[in-house]
């Protein structure tokens, strides 16, 4: 099964009230997915400035000299944010890819969620509701935001496993369905440089996004060739930097719902995760069309 | 009238007080409040019962429903009216996947649009559609009639039995086995009949009727050396 959820801001005084919205809507979807549960969040840039999105399983531990321990190393201011088991690095924009590789050495059992400009991936395993109380999520601010929750079916559960995915700056995929050629493909993708580092298939679908921007593509662009590139079944929801966009298969088995208002675009794989929403009732609902393409930019 | 709020009292509660009322039913109307897209709303009932649900319902609304008149004031879910056997499920607004799925009978009124695999093996059902319907629908339809005013997707009937399917609009494509068919007066009084009862004002005479060729269901003995 699986939960997904998806929220685009238009109206900016929303804003503040993002991760709150946000996970209202993941709880609602506990039941398609308990094994697991992440969002990823879009906040606010601050210019030059990039940040990582690390996770472990020790963070006091690890988390206690890694901002001083980066910012020797590269001889560059590092400040830190620590939530829970994540924590956000912030350091200037040149030395994002410095610094993912610095950590692999200094802290090798951490885990680098996302990077970007302005993306914050958080996740674990666990009832959504425990998950999101544990990371206050619903105190997350922001322009726009992903959210999934997990029924495991072809890798473990683990926070590794868990969604969303990034393997690019400011990029992330969650996922509804699986797909069936994901060891072919992770093969290929892999021989073109992209970084993929679980067993996972979502991961790989993000990883084939990812690869086919660095091509050249518009998100929209590859969004359109996954359809005939990924056997098997999902429904996909993706955010980059200033946009979301939403893709099912041609089957589409997989479950979407969307509504939008003045306000805002909103994804749930069921109603029930958009009923909080303000002014539903008089919003535009409906049910993405298969094999299409639906993307909202800032 | 009863009310029942289904946020406060829940699901089970609601199911096990409209399966209760069987032969002579003494509260034949139901109100249920706050639905909030639950799952399952008003299912197995077999009594004639009139419920209106006042907002959008989840999945399997109306399933297996016997007699009774389940009317949805919003959108319902995938499922609707799952394996009807007889009685009314009218959706307000639009349905999701599988719509009426091998329902054996009753008639389902979807007022908006429904989406793919509409009557989705159905056995009887009859289904009538105001707006238009996604792909695959009819697949395997056994009997019952599929009425869509609006368009229909790819693949409609697609190695369909013996159900009739009646279009308004367009069709994007027909499945394997499904052909157009001429429209006789007898099809035309049933047609007549059917958007009467789902509170329809089409004209009968805008629709084409589509059924199967009846090439595909039967063994064919000159392709045993093809299996």
């Amino acid at each position: 099964m699986c939960g997904i959820v998806g929220l685009f801001l238009k109206d900016t005084s929303l804003q503040p009230e993002l991760g709150s919205m946000l996970t209202q809507m993941l709880v609602t979807m506990t039941d398609r997915g308990p094994d697991s549960a992440g969002i990823a969040i879009y906040g606010a840039e601050v210019p030059g400035q990039s940040r990582l999105t690390v996770q472990s399983d020790n963070a006091q531990h690890d988390f206690e000299t890694l901002a001083a321990d980066l910012s020797r190393a590269l001889g560059e201011p590092v400040t830190q944010r620590v939530n829970g088991s994540h924590a956000v690095l912030s350091l200037s924009r040149d030395k994002s890819a410095a610094a993912r590789e610095l950590i692999r050495t200094l802290r090798p059992d951490i885990r680098v969620m996302s990077d970007g400009d302005v993306i914050e991936i958080y996740k674990e395993t666990g009832l959504p509701e425990d998950v999101a109380t544990r990371l206050s999520l619903a105190r997350m601010g922001g322009t726009h935001g992903v959210g999934h929750t997990r029924m495991a079916t072809e890798s473990a559960v683990t926070t590794e496993g868990a969604h969303p995915f990034s393997t690019g700056s400011d990029q992330c995929l969650v996922h509804n369905g699986s797909l069936s050629n994901h060891n072919a493909l992770r093969r290929r993708l892999t021989r073109e440089g992209i970084r993929i580092e679980s067993m996972n298939d979502t991961e790989v679908g993000a990883g084939y996004l990812t690869w086919k921007m660095r091509e050249g593509a518009t998100l929209g662009e590859a969004l359109e060739s996954s359809l005939a590139d990924l056997d098997g079944f999902f429904t996909f929801v993706v955010g980059t930097k200033d946009g979301f966009g939403v893709v099912r298969d041609p089957i589409a088995c997989k479950p979407a719902v969307m509504a939008e208002t003045e306000q805002y675009v909103a994804f749930g794989s069921e109603y029930r995760a958009l009923v909080s929403l303000p002014g539903i009732e008089t919003a535009r609902v409906w049910e993405p069309e298969p094999a299409t393409v639906y993307f909202w930019k800032h | 009238m009863q009310q029942y709020d289904l946020e406060a009292d829940g699901l089970r509660g609601l199911n096990a007080a409209l399966q209760a009322q069987t032969a002579g039913p003494e509260q034949t109307a139901w109100e249920v409040l706050n639905p909030r897209g639950s799952h399952a709303i008003a299912v197995g009932l077999n009594a004639p019962l009139e419920v209106t649900v006042r907002g959008p319902a989840g999945y399997y609304c109306g399933g297996m429903n016997q007699q009774a008149t389940v009317r949805v004031q919003g959108s319902a879910g995938p499922g609707v009216a799952e394996n009807m056997m007889s009685g009314r499920v009218i959706i307000e607004g639009d349905a999701s996947q599988y719509a009426g799925a091998t329902g054996h009978g009753g008639l389902l009124v979807i007022k908006g649009n429904a989406s793919s695999r509409c009557g989705i093996s159905m056995k009887g059902i009859d289904i009538v559609v105001h707006g238009n319907i996604g792909h695959m629908s009819a697949f395997m339809a056994q009997a019952g009639s599929l009425v869509v005013c609006g368009d229909a997707g790819d693949a409609l009937g697609d190695s369909i039995y013996e159900a009739r399917l009646f279009v308004r609009g367009s069709v994007k494509s027909l499945g394997t086995d499904c052909v157009e068919k001429e429209m006789r007066p007898e099809h035309l009084e049933i047609l007549a009949g059917l958007l009467e009862r789902a509170e329809s004002d089409a004209k009968p005479e805008e629709f084409r009727r589509y059924g199967s060729a009846r090439k595909l269901y039967n063994f064919d003995v000159d392709h045993a050396d093809e299996y």
